[in-house]
């Protein structure tokens, strides 16, 4: 994956607690082996109204919003669903930093897995940058080293993160490479309980 | 010495490893796959020239995109190559499958009880949300993705950060007429969709330990839908008595030994969790939801409310555009409220005690013309069982159709839609927007409400119907 540290976005406000993975991405585009090509499908349904027109009225549609790269979201982002096809679709539309004062547990993890940066901060100021981002143009800038978050306006605050999930976003490292390194660990597991060698 | 809970009992069995600074390393025991989730985990391990390091411990089957009426005439060419893409995989890594023609096919979670796979102190993983179904059985079950399923196929291991625990305790016993279905919708409707985030749940109290583990399995399925990953209830002799005798279970001697291990996980006497809440088994009605999340539902004597009734903002906004999107006017009575399909399946409510307590309803009465009824078994064994017991009879007399084993109208990956603006009474675990098919308005019930609500119409208290039975 690709690492992340410092990052810069305009800010695109969705508005509602609880949005789940079936919203981000609707299941007829499950279907696909690749992981790949998901974006065009992102919040299909609020996107294209059944006759696969664009739903001019809704946020994401909406010009100022066209090249946003940060999502900001009600509380329980992500709930749902495990499908990868949520984190997957937003990067691949364009989002690599999402903003919400909570996610969902498998959401949250398949993100990190992903190179989305997952910010939580206070209910407050989520409401801060949805208000702020209504303007045009509106970003903000994201530092992981830091954990901050910062707009031109003097908005600052500061977010909590697993220093695990730190290291591996700064780094963009593989986990399966990382895990293979503890080898003798699994191995000596494996004989202790299962008695056998599988490496 | 110090007092546990099941979770943590497992919990420590599991660590590989632990270091400073990093969430632990845990073996997991189980994994199950299907064919959604899966193949980009497999080609990820074709890239990097991986294998798969215990095929012993992976089990595979296909139920997401299965067709529930002529099985083998796949319509969609997507979902055909997703399928035959995981009978390849399974082939290419060794791993044991399920196929469509399998007598063992069935939705993953429904199977995996079934044959034994799932068994206390295991953990389990599938990239499922609703792996949670699998910790009826005192086991640490929990969905992933398919970063987390490539990671189990290559190392066997995930890491996992130590979770917070939650009990839920359900006291005292449940009224009649009121299912495991209506506990867990209950519980959701009360504590709400993200109760359980961040912990791991065990249920306790003396309703759950009054359930069969059928009805366990329901409740334990829908934990996630109150936001936890996992929720389990400690294994007791009604967990070993379901074992005895399973295909992968342990057999005569082994048995044995393996029950007593398993009953010394149960929770201890006195152990601690981080958070506690209650809820009174006897408070309990069955439940409908109207809204777009499982916690937006109540008691059938309820009615739909008023988006003012809600004191946050953001609570006032999703219950309008929930209203918006269901249809529905603040103050009808939920037993006013008419249905155009009714769906009784899913990993939630498909099993066999489920399609009797439907079935029960359904005898001797008729499908209202204008409903659409389906009854789709969980797997080809419910399947097969049901029919033995003349249950298949029962739906097709009352006007039921009778279908072949899959996920079907939980998702409507399959051709099994509600067309946009129709009203479904769904004994599955999600009524997001969309869920059933696009447009499609989903209400939440368990399997005798949904019979009630096909043979009359619209939703009605099945206590009442039995009781005209009577
Ligand atoms: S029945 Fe529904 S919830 Fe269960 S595994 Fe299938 S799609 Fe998922």
């Amino acid at each position: 994956m690709q690492p992340i540290n410092e990052f810069s976005g305009i800010v695109c406000p969705l508005n509602r607690p609880n949005i789940d993975t079936d919203q981000i991405i609707p299941k007829q585009f499950l279907k696909r082996i690749e992981r790949q090509g998901f974006g065009q499908f992102v919040f299909y349904h609020w996107r294209f109204d059944d006759d696969g027109n664009k739903r001019e009225d809704f946020v994401m549609n909406k010009t100022q919003y066209k090249n946003a790269e940060v999502l900001v979201a009600g509380e329980n982002f992500g709930c749902g669903s495990s499908r990868e096809h949520a984190p997957w679709a937003l990067l691949d539309y364009g989002f690599r930093v999402i903003i919400a004062s909570s996610y969902a547990d498998i959401f949250y993890n398949n993100s990190v897995k992903n190179g989305i940066l997952a910010v939580k901060l206070t209910e407050e100021e989520v409401a801060t940058i949805m208000e702020r981002s209504k303007e045009e143009g509106y970003s903000i800038h994201v530092n992981l080293e830091e954990q901050s978050v910062k707009d031109d306006k003097g908005f600052t605050a500061n977010f909590d993160i697993d220093p695990y999930w730190k290291k591996m976003l700064l780094n963009g490292w593989d986990e399966i490479s990382v895990t293979l390194t503890d080898e003798d660990h699994i191995r000596k597991y494996e004989e202790k309980m299962y008695g056998k060698q599988y490496s | 010495m110090t007092k546990k809970t099941v979770i943590e009992k497992i919990w420590e069995n599991h660590v590989v490893n632990r270091e400073e600074g990093k969430p632990d390393l845990l073996y997991i025991d189980l994994h199950l796959v299907h064919e959604v989730t899966s193949p980009q985990a497999f080609e990820g391990l074709r890239m990097n020239g991986r294998r798969v390091r215990r095929p012993d411990l992976t089990y595979a089957t296909m139920d997401h995109n299965v067709p529930t009426i002529n099985r083998h005439i796949i319509n969609d060419p997507v979902s055909k190559t997703q399928i035959q893409t995981l009978e390849q995989n399974c082939r290419e890594f060794g791993i044991e499958l399920a196929d469509i023609d399998h007598p063992d096919q069935g939705i993953v979670h429904v199977i995996g009880p079934q044959l034994g796979l799932t068994q206390p102190g295991k953990t389990i993983v599938c990239g499922d949300s609703h792996t949670s179904t699998h910790g009826a059985f005192g086991a640490l079950s929990f969905g992933i993705g398919t970063s987390e399923v490539e990671h189990v196929l290559a190392t066997q291991t995930l890491w996992q950060q130590r979770p917070k625990t939650l009990q839920i305790k359900v006291n005292g016993k449940l009224g009649f007429g009121v299912t495991a279905k209506d506990i867990i919708l209950a519980i959701i409707a009360k504590f709400g969709v993200n109760a359980g985030t961040g912990y791991v749940m065990e249920y306790t109290g003396e309703a759950i330990r009054n359930l069969s583990m059928e009805e366990r399995m329901t409740i334990c399925n829908m934990s996630i839908e109150a936001g936890a990953r996992a929720g389990l209830v400690s294994p007791d002799e009604t967990t070993v008595e379901f074992l005895r005798g399973r295909r992968y279970a342990p057999q005569g001697e082994e048995f044995e030994e393996a029950a007593a291990r398993w009953l010394a996980l149960a929770t201890d006497e006195g152990a601690e969790y981080d958070k506690t809440l209650e809820i009174d088994a006897a408070e309990i009605e069955p439940q409908v939801t109207w809204g777009t999340n499982p916690s937006m539902g109540s008691g059938i004597s309820g009615s739909v409310p008023s988006p003012d009734q809600f004191n946050r903002e953001a609570d006032k906004e999703s219950v309008r555009l929930a209203l918006e999107y269901m249809g529905l006017e603040a103050g009808t009575k939920l037993s006013d409220i008419p249905v155009d399909f009714v769906f009784i399946g899913s990993c939630t409510n498909s099993r066999i005690s489920d399609l009797r307590a439907a079935a029960e309803v359904a005898k001797g009465r008729k499908v209202k013309d204008h409903v659409t009824a389906i009854v789709v078994p969980g797997s080809q064994t419910v399947k097969q069982q049901a029919e033995a017991e003349g249950l298949d009879k029962v739906f097709i007399e009352a006007g039921f159709q009778w279908r072949e084993s899959g996920c079907s109208m939980c998702l409507a990956m399959n051709d099994d839609i509600v067309p946009p603006g129709k009203r479904c009474a769904s004994t599955s675990n999600r009524n997001f927007e969309g869920r059933q098919g696009n447009g499609a308005r989903t209400h939440l019930v368990s399997p005798s409400m949904a019979a009630a609500a096909a043979v009359t119409g619209q939703f009605t208290d099945v206590r009442e119907l039995s009781s005209v039975n009577q």
